[in-house]
């Protein structure tokens, strides 16, 4: 199959998921002063779920690491991003 | 090894295992220093993206003649084909080339994927002499008097002392950040690239593409492929499978809305697309930032006791007709081991000492490049030359063509109307193909 659902993108990448989130996004944030929500289209592994009330779910377990949801937000302190340890996250084998 | 035995002193700490710290690693130990490379992920490239298309044999080739008879490479380029697209049409220009050390050592350039040549490069750092500590995040440098001595890694006695810090961490760029040597990114000089490696049969692969052998072709798309979106998009030939990926500036997805990887199905369903791609596999999709914007990233380059490479000085050529990170890292991370192999010969680590990198940087045609082509990102973003360009040239061809029994047209009058047709003006024509001209010939 060429063409592939986003779902099906994921599943071919390995993530050995750490027991602590590198990135945490504060949903106040963007309830309280976020109209773009940039995150939400910008983010290659698609995890940021926008909610009815303007805020945002977020899971970490499988992000690239790859930063573009930090320079894409405008909100000072909505993400707060950081690397996994060592070894976790996001292993590439073929990319 | 217990490298982290809290009382030892490398000469350097090279942060990052991609292409510009693994050669900074390499060219440190065979100079007879200590040297500790630091990687985060569980092996080298195991959280690296590029396309790849590699232009840095002929540098590779003086550290290690012959490289890519014992190297984890793919194809080696005889092929480049541009590509001017809109959503129904595609005008290319093929390169082929057959000349003297394009097809014959040191081959001008090879295709390769990341997760196995960076571990095969970190892997001839380490036979050379450098430690490998793999899964170590460094989290931040030390510091005494204002002097980088040595790093943090986020595990237990993570304090390592070394008397030269080469940061080759890549396009997020935080050891620099955290150091005051570089500010925090734009969107509009970041571009996102979001890729898939789609298997497929070598036999089918040399068939489709007329390729024999270790021959192999590298495509680079401009226009329609990324809708309004400022990008481009490439596929290249590896042995079993493809390399393909859409590149996005993120100011210009968040304005457009536009996520990426629906962008990456639209490219391959393209009808100039789709016949290169029917039948192979998804083995894997990834994604990556790139350092779109050259000069205007570069950091402060070096402080007492620090100096940085590769992708996060900015060193990475993202203009149009380039994508070039891989070589410039190599030369970048070979001129701050050459800086950092003199200070500890000296036996001095300020900022001035280190300050030789500068000319380092230009003997390897780095910050010379760079300064040439200070232009060529900004207008490589502009919307006329992203979108409507290719659109124009594909159009017309398109109308130049057709055979419907109407009147032949040519190419002036076909000119004008497309003039009229996509709103031209002559002063923006010209205006633009100065600024072509100030961006790639002089
Ligand atoms: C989609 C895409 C396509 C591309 N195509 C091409 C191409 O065809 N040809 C080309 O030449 N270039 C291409 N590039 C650009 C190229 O990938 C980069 O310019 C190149 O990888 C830069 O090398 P580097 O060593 O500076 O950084 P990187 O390769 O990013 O290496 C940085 C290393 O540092 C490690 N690291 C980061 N932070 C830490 C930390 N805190 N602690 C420990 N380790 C850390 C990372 O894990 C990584 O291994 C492409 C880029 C992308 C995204
Ligand atoms: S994370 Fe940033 S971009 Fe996303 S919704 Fe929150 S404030 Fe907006
Ligand atoms: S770092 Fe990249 S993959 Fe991870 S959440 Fe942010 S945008 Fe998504």
């Amino acid at each position: 199959m060429v063409m592939t659902t986003h779902e099906e993108k994921m599943r071919t990448v390995r993530f050995r998921v750490a027991a602590t989130p590198h990135i945490v996004v504060n949903s106040d944030i963007c309830r309280a002063s976020c109209s773009i929500h940039a995150c939400v289209y910008v983010c290659p592994a698609n995890l940021f779920v926008p909610l009815d009330d303007g805020g945002i779910l977020f899971n970490y377990e499988q992000c690239f690491e790859c930063g573009t949801c930090y320079i894409a937000c405008n909100q000072e302190g909505a993400i707060r991003w950081s690397y996994p340890d060592g070894g976790y996250g996001v292993t590439f084998r073929e990319s | 090894m217990s490298v982290a035995t809290a009382s030892e002193v490398f000469d350097v700490i090279v942060v990052g295992a991609g292409p510009a710290g693994s050669t900074a690693a390499l060219l440190c130990a065979r100079a007879g220093l200590k040297v500790l490379l630091l990687e985060r992920g569980e092996y080298p490239g195991a959280k690296n993206v590029s396309g790849a298309a590699f232009y840095g044999s002929a540098i590779l080739n003086e550290l290690i003649p012959n490289w890519w008879e014992q190297a984890p490479v793919e194809r080696y380029i005889c092929r480049r084909d541009i590509a001017f697209m809109s959503s129904t049409t595609s005008v290319a220009l093929d390169f082929h080339c057959a000349a003297e050390g394009y097809t014959t050592p040191p081959y001008n350039g090879f295709i390769v994927l990341r997760p196995r040549f960076d571990r095969w490069l970190a892997a001839q750092a380490e036979a050379a002499g450098a430690f490998l500590l793999t899964s170590a995040v460094v989290d931040d440098v030390l510091r005494e008097n204002g002097r980088v001595v040595g790093v943090r890694v986020r595990r237990e006695q993570g304090e390592i002392r070394g008397k030269v810090v080469i940061a080759c961490d890549g396009v997020n760029s935080f050891l620099a950040k955290k150091v005051g040597l570089q500010r925090e990114f734009h969107a509009h000089e970041l571009s996102l690239g979001v890729k898939e490696v789609l298997g497929l049969d070598p036999a089918i692969i040399e068939d489709r593409f007329r390729l024999s052998g270790d021959e192999g072709i590298a495509y680079e798309y401009l226009g329609a492929i990324t809708e309004d979106v400022h990008g481009g998009a490439f596929l290249y030939t590896n042995r079993d499978s493809l390399s393909l990926g859409v590149i996005g500036q993120v100011s210009s997805l968040v304005e457009r809305r536009k996520r990426p990887y629906e962008l990456l199905e639209r490219f391959k369903a393209h009808p100039a697309v789709a016949p290169l791609v029917r039948g192979a596999k998804l083995r894997e999709y990834s994604a990556h930032l790139i350092p779109e914007s050259g000069w205007t990233m570069k950091p402060t380059l070096y402080t007492d006791g620090m100096l940085v490479a590769g992708d996060a000085a900015g060193f990475c050529l993202a203009a149009g007709l380039y994508l070039e990170g891989m070589n410039y890292a190599m030369q970048s991370g070979l001129a701050a081991a050459e800086t950092a192999i003199d200070a500890c010969r000296r036996e001095r680590y300020s900022a001035r000492a280190l300050s030789g990198y500068r000319k380092h940087l230009k003997q390897r045609n780095v910050s010379t490049d760079f300064r040439a082509y200070r232009h060529a990102p900004a207008f490589v973003n502009s919307a006329r030359l992203q979108n409507l360009y290719p659109e124009v040239v594909a159009s017309g061809m398109e109308q130049l063509f057709r055979v419907d029994g109407s009147a032949k047209r040519k190419i002036l009058p076909l000119a004008r109307q497309l003039m009229r047709q996509y709103q031209l003006k002559p002063g923006e024509l010209l205006r633009d193909g100065y600024q072509v001209v100030r961006a790639y010939l002089w």
